[in-house]
């Protein structure tokens, strides 16, 4: 069981892009640990003659023609949840910052 | 008794048969809903959002097409409540989430746009945990819904507000999604029905996705037919689901009305029939069972060795997913969005906007789904949590080789009171354990009213389990045990429910508005 240590949470809320405040981060760590230490259970059954599941229901690929359908958004409709917008576009802020 | 107060109390079913002979109009139902969730929703805050505008022109439309000879489905004209994690034309959908406030999509699910088509008369969207991640609805960040038993008490989560609106008479119908008990659950805790159908029974399109592989829509409601009827309107295969099962279903509605336990072979689980469970649960789910056997069915004890794991596996799944589905909140194209000062990259107004938007609970579950799914990690947790699924559903193979049916309580307690697990969320996670085997394993499961636990009056549901596409069963069993138990108590367990128009006052004058 490894430790989880505040520098991981940090790294982690970095990757899943969460601007977590350092009390969130402390607070996170604790249980992160908790809630590992209750799951890792799931290693003394999951031996390596088992096979995983990934989905509940076995399907093969589902395969579609790939046409338009008419039941598809129209440009405005896409755009009408969009937080800023220029025209038929979603408007974003730089994507690189100065020091890059 | 008022008209409107007996209208509200009918079931589904028999507010459809008044429809069809003309006896009321659809727009007299939906004003009497519309009426008593003015009255009592200042307590329970079942709904987020209510279209009282829209149900009414709804309902007119029906009216209009019953009096005009046009062909109606069998619910035409019933009033439904809908769960905040579907999507809906020209309503607020927010799955309970800050990072979705005032969102109106442009598009129905596909379980709402088919009960649109069947002429149900939606009357609003449901609270529930944020991104249905809670077993209580304290995680909605709008505020916890009041189970109408006791409103110091949960009404169970994630669908607490799908089941309390059902119980509260405040719809007859409702939809939920459970992607390890949030439709079975909150039955279990206020005295109703929930279904999870199979997986890929219902389409998906349009419910925002909290564990693509767990989640499932289903019906909430008051009474077996009438889960049973709003199945048959909206199971079917769906081309925009990839998931959804290509195969016709048999009516559910008929299993309900042949139910008959004759001959049916029920296995209890052993692993679920423990001290874990409030003594009261255990009484109730035990009498039910020696009623069904008395009646013709056969109970046998099976085995389960493997659901011990179950929860664990399902707390690396479903975050897992999770962490990878809530990527698409990324301030860009729809939902919130918040620059920081002095402005910022886009992944820091992303960064910043999930900051904001995501309550405790999300952003737990999302850091653990990144930890599952990291390099280094990934065989031990997300690996390893995939081969216990298998094991689970092996344990059902071999359960079902045996019985038709799997009978559990559904789950450990009764309604418990509001803040008391809020800060252990281990605590907070043991409410599915006898829920989250049957999303693991894709099977379908319902929770149906099995009395009160005499230490503390509060319902108690019991839950059964078919193997995957043999709903029909469930709706045999839970069909035939309803019967049985309504007639002992003669009548309904939901009668028995407190009259929540006595609270109104105290609520208002609590500020609790």
């Amino acid at each position: 069981m490894p430790e989880i240590s505040a520098e991981q949470v940090a790294h982690l809320a970095n990757l899943a892009r969460i601007a977590l405040t350092e009390e969130e981060i402390a607070h996170l760590t604790t249980e992160l640990g908790q809630i590992m230490q209750a799951v890792e259970q799931v290693n003394q059954v999951a031996t390596p003659d088992v096979p995983p599941t990934s989905h509940p229901i076995p399907m093969q690929n589902v395969f579609r023609a790939d046409v338009v359908t008419d039941d598809v958004l129209s440009p405005e409709q896409a755009l009408s949840g969009a937080p800023e917008r220029d025209g038929d576009r979603f408007v974003v802020s730089a994507i690189l910052g100065e020091e890059q | 008794m008022s008209h409107s107060d007996e209208l509200i109390r009918l079931s589904a079913a028999e507010l459809a048969r008044r429809l069809g002979r003309g006896e009321v109009s659809s727009v007299e139902a939906t004003q009497a809903h519309l009426d008593r969730i003015a009255a009592v929703d200042g307590a329970v805050h079942a709904f987020l959002h209510v279209n009282a505008e829209g149900a009414l022109r709804a309902a007119a439309e029906v009216d209009r097409a019953r009096a005009a000879g046009e062909s109606l489905g069998e619910l035409a004209g019933v009033p439904i409540a809908i769960k905040d994690v579907l999507v809906t034309e020209g309503m607020p959908s927010t799955s309970g989430s800050k990072i979705l406030e005032g969102w109106i999509p442009p598009y129905d699910a596909t379980p709402v746009r088919k009960v649109r088509e069947a002429g149900l008369v939606p009357l609003g969207k449901t609270n529930m945990d944020e991104f249905a991640m809670g077993s209580s609805t304290e995680h909605s960040a709008y505020g916890p819904t009041h189970n109408p038993w006791d409103l110091d008490r949960i009404p169970g989560g994630s669908g607490g507000g799908s089941a309390a609106s059902v119980a509260a008479f405040e719809a007859p119908l409702a939809l939920g999604s459970d992607t390890g008990g949030s439709i079975r659950q909150p039955a279990h805790v206020t005295g109703t029905v929930g279904v999870k159908p199979t997986y890929g029974a219902v389409s998906r399109y349009g419910s925002i996705a909290l564990a693509s592989s767990l989640d499932q829509i289903g019906p909430v409601t008051r009474t077996v037919l009438d889960a049973a009827l709003l199945q048959d309107v909206i199971a079917g295969h769906d081309p925009h689901d990839s998931t959804s099962i290509a195969e016709p279903w048999p009516s559910m509605a008929e299993a309900v009305r042949r139910a008959d336990v004759q001959g049916l072979r029920i296995g209890v689980v052993k692993e679920l029939d423990t001290d874990g469970f409030q003594a009261g649960v255990r009484q109730r789910f035990h009498e039910s069972l020696e009623l069904l056997e008395r009646n013709g069915a056969e109970i046998v004890e099976v085995e389960a060795p493997n659901f011990e794991h179950a929860i664990a596996a399902y707390y690396l799944i479903l975050p897992a997913e999770a962490s990878s589905n809530l990527a698409k909140f990324d301030s860009v194209r729809f939902g919130l969005r918040v620059t920081p000062q002095g402005g910022g990259t886009v992944e820091q107004v992303m960064a910043a906007s999930r900051e904001a938007g995501f309550g405790p609970e999300v952003k737990r579950r999302i850091i653990l789904g990144t930890y599952a799914l990291s390099a280094g990690y990934y065989d031990a947790y997300y690996g390893s949590a995939q081969k216990v699924r298998t094991l689970v559903q092996r344990d059902f193979d071999q359960a079902f080789a045996k019985v038709d049916v799997l009978a559990t309580p559904t789950a450990p307690t009764t309604a418990f009171k509001l803040g008391e697990k809020l800060d252990d969320p281990l605590a907070m996670y043991l409410n599915d354990i006898a829920t989250i085997p049957a999303n693991l394993a894709g099977v379908p499961g319902i929770s149906l009213p099995a009395g009160l636990a005499p230490e503390d009056g509060l319902p108690v549901g019991i839950q059964f389990l078919a193997p995957a596409r043999q709903d029909a069963r469930l709706y045999n069993v839970g069909g035939a045990l309803e019967r049985l138990l309504e007639a002992e108590w003669g009548g309904p367990l939901i009668a028995k429910a407190p009259d929540l128009s006595t609270h109104e006052l105290t609520a208002t004058e609590e500020g609790a508005l």
